[in-house]
């Protein structure tokens, strides 16, 4: 098929508005008083809506914002994971691999059973979906909000347990539809039951 | 089967509304005649009714209330000895109703209630539906849900009941009673007490199969517990059954226990190779690596079970030493180039001087290709016995998997490794050559590294040992789990078994290899695949010829061969 090039007339073949017409959007914004809400309050002392000085600046990531996905721990720094492998079964581009505790468990306290020995995320396979916060039973990992992901390497960017658990630290997120009426009672993972377990008169 | 023989009246339910035929008598655990109950009758029409203490294998008890069911059954006869009949002349059903309450529908247990004619069984009515979330939800009541650490968890009959047939909510709001956790029953068991939903398989199965009546129930209500004898350990070679037959994660094996999430296992049908007896399995197995063996049911040869020390021999598949690598007198080599080198060095070989040592573990297809280049040869062949202790269940004394086919194919002499001494005798005199071996480390019987020395070595193995390190020749073979084939079992039922993992390195399936290697030598020819192979192996070899045996026809459960 043979297309039929339009025939520019001599002013469109001046190039030039046409150019300035592109340039109109950007100018737009240079010259804009208004502030944006992606800069926040970083931008309160400015007038203008200036380039944002990236990295040494960052913009606040909105909540709800699905970043790299960590281990965090509960309010006694506890590992919450329990090596279900639910999200390794459920991760879409199989970033997840762990390797299970085998017969001794791994458990690290009391009324504790079961922990991963390995637990790792390919962060260059994570597409960030949320799936393994989804399906998580122990809501043991979370989409923080890490968006910049960098390393020199591509073993670097396999994250494991340590790294994952230290990243995701205590997040508060994680535990704060546990809190209610203001008064944090902490989930203490398998404290609550170890407790009522013992309490319990012994059965002979 | 008796059943067969014996034609059984057929009496006519209703299931859900549907009339079915089912014979008034079916096969009880033992294998004897007892009236169909209502649960068998269901099944036979395509419907499964929940439940957990029944086992087709084990006697029925009744004690977990899972399969309750609705019926309706015919009046009972007036005096003139009819039932009670509608206005259109059929017989009159009564739906059951609690008698002192009789608006309210009445259960059955499934599993231990007979059928009667014209039953009507109501199996999906909404009765029938909340009578199961009422068991499920009294199930539950203390259950630790600990779903998320429970091996059981993805083969779990509570799981998936409570997911068919449960509701979300439990009207229980006490704190639930806490049991032992990780209780040591047994070398090989460990038991989560609060896990049990007490459906006393594990009693009944070590009691009435394996005749060690060592598990019991203690305490009382809802302190129940599944107990050994106060300082008795749960230990005869069954006990790994239990772990298969409990419906929930209460009793888990020790080798399995946290090693992998079940539903990342893939299922390959095989077949166990620590006796002669041939009990079919299943290999668990995820990327490569094997985590487990499981009884696969075949009424034939092991029923549902497996012993404990046939399921816990498989670590040496995995073994890190495992050979990987073709080797000769010069090093590392290839299987072209070791392929072509032994075909030319038997082709130049006398008749006569060739002698092999054959495995009795080998399957039935390579022992075939190794009685062609015997008799090629009319070399003397023979295996090596491999005795141990049998036991009153299912573990054999004969050790080797295949004793029966070897026999039957020509290799061994009725009297496993009576020509052992003329081969060596043979080697002695120079008359023997070349020794062509399988799997077995000759050095341990009689023929040592020095005798060794004067013949041409042609070994082939899986794991290192004395033979393998002074072999002219060494190819690399494969577990049973690593290749497909056919063994004969001590009462000549031939089965076959799958491939579920790649072999290490280099190791190829012995067939493959000792097909080129019999083409080159003896211009065998004509086959490709291993369905190939049996179907020709099956027209030569006269018991399974007898038998019209052919790859297709063995099925997943095998055929049985005159011995
Ligand atoms: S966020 Fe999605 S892709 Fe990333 S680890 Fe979780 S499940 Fe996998
Ligand atoms: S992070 Fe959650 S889903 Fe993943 S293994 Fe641990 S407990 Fe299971
Ligand atoms: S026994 Fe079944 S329901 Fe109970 S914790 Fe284990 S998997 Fe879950
Ligand atoms: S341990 Fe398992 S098989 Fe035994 S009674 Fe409890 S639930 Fe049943
Ligand atoms: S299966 Fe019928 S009562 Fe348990």
């Amino acid at each position: 098929m043979k297309v039929e090039r339009a025939k520019l007339t001599w002013f469109e073949r001046l190039y030039i508005p046409s150019i300035l017409n592109g340039f109109k959007v950007t100018l737009r914004h240079f010259f804009s008083w208004k502030r944006s809400k992606v800069y926040g309050d970083k931008q309160s002392s400015y007038s203008a809506k200036l380039t944002m000085q990236y990295p040494e600046e960052k913009w606040p990531v909105p909540d709800g914002y699905r970043g790299a996905p960590y281990l965090v721990k509960d309010e006694d720094a506890n590992t919450k994971c329990v090596s279900c492998q639910l999200c390794e079964f459920v991760c879409p581009p199989k970033a997840i691999r762990i390797t299970p505790p085998g017969q001794s468990g791994e458990a690290d306290r009391e009324g504790a059973e079961k922990m991963p020995k390995e637990f790792d995320i390919n962060m260059l396979r994570c597409i960030y979906c949320g799936f393994c916060q989804e399906v998580c039973p122990e809501e043991a990992i979370y989409l923080l909000k890490d968006y910049a992901i960098t390393g020199e390497n591509r073993e670097e960017l396999i994250f494991n347990k340590e790294k994952l658990l230290s990243l995701g630290g205590e997040d508060k997120r994680a535990y704060a539809h546990h809190t209610q009426d203001g008064v944090t009672e902490g989930i203490k993972k398998w404290e609550k039951k170890t407790q009522e377990a013992k309490d319990q008169p012994a059965f002979h | 089967m008796a059943a067969k023989d014996i034609s059984i009246e057929t009496v006519t339910v209703k299931v859900d509304g549907r009339s079915v035929e089912v014979p008034r008598m079916m096969l009880n655990w033992e294998g004897n005649l007892e009236p169909t109950t209502v649960l068998q009758a269901c099944k036979l029409a395509g419907i499964e009714i929940p439940h957990y203490c029944y086992h087709p294998k084990l006697p029925v008890v009744g004690n977990c209330r899972m399969c309750l069911v609705h019926v309706g059954s015919p009046g009972r006869p007036g005096p003139d000895g009819k039932s009670p009949v509608n206005e259109d002349g059929t017989t009159k059903i009564f739906p059951m109703q609690l008698p002192y309450e009789p608006q309210t529908p009445r259960g059955v247990i499934g599993c231990a209630t007979t059928i009667v004619p014209d039953m009507e069984i109501y199996a999906s009515s909404p009765e029938t539906k909340e009578m199961r979330e009422s068991v499920l939800e009294s199930l539950l009541i203390n259950h630790p849900l600990d779903c998320s650490i429970c091996d059981q968890a993805g083969e779990c009959k509570l799981q998936e009941y409570s997911y068919d047939h449960g509701q979300a909510e439990s009207g229980f709001e006490e704190f639930k009673v806490h049991k032992p956790k990780a209780v040591d029953l047994g070398p090989r068991i460990t038991l989560d007490a609060e896990r049990c939903i007490l459906c006393t398989r594990c009693i009944r199965f070590t009691k009435d199969i394996v005749g060690d009546d060592a598990l019991g129930i203690v305490n009382r209500g809802g302190y129940n517990t599944i107990s050994t004898f106060p300082g008795e350990s749960f230990n005869n070679n069954y006990t790994l059954n239990t772990v298969d037959i409990c419906p929930v994660g209460a009793l888990t094996s020790d080798d399995f226990r946290f090693q992998m999430r079940v539903w990342f296992l893939k299922e390959t049908k095989s077949i166990c190779t620590d006796c002669g007896s041939g009990c079919n399995v299943m290999i668990g197995s995820r990327e490569n690596k094997m985590y487990r063996y499981e009884p696969r049911q075949n009424d034939a040869v092991n029923g549902h079970w497996m012993c404990d020390s046939g399921r816990l021999n498989y670590k040496w598949i995995g073994r890190e030493d495992r050979l990987s690598s073709i080797t000769d007198v010069k090093g590392k080599t290839s299987w072209p180039i070791a392929l072509k080198n032994i075909s030319d060095h038997l082709s130049n070989a006398d008749k006569g001087s060739v002698a092999i040592v054959a495995s009795a573990r080998q399957t039935n297809e390579e022992l075939h290709l190794l009685s062609k280049l015997a008799k090629h040869f009319d070399a003397i062949t023979d295996s090596i016995p491999r005795k141990g202790k049998a036991d009153h269940l299912m573990m054999i004394e004969d050790r080797n998997t295949n004793t029966t086919g070897a026999q039957l194919i020509g290799v061994t002499s009725k009297r496993v490794g009576s020509k052992l001494s003329i081969i060596k005798k043979g080697i002695e005199s120079g008359k023997v050559k070349t020794l062509i071996v399988f799997g077995e480390d000759v050095t341990k019987h009689g023929i040592d590294a020095k005798l060794l020395e004067k013949v041409t070595l042609i070994v082939s193995d899986i794991l290192p040992n004395e033979t393998t390190k002074i072999a002219d020749f060494l190819l690399p073979g494969c577990a049973h789990a690593e290749k497909r084939g056919t063994f004969t079992n001590v009462k000549g039922r031939v089965q076959k078994f799958m491939k579920a993992l790649e072999p290490p390195g280099d190791a190829l399936s012995e067939w493959e290899f000792l097909h080129e290697l019999a083409h080159n030598v003896t211009g065998l020819d004509g086959f490709k695949t291993i369905e190939g192979l049996f179907n020709h192996m099956a027209g030569e070899v006269k018991a399974f010829k007898d038998a019209e045996l052919t790859w297709a026809k063995l099925g997943d459960h095998g055929l049985d061969v005159e011995l």
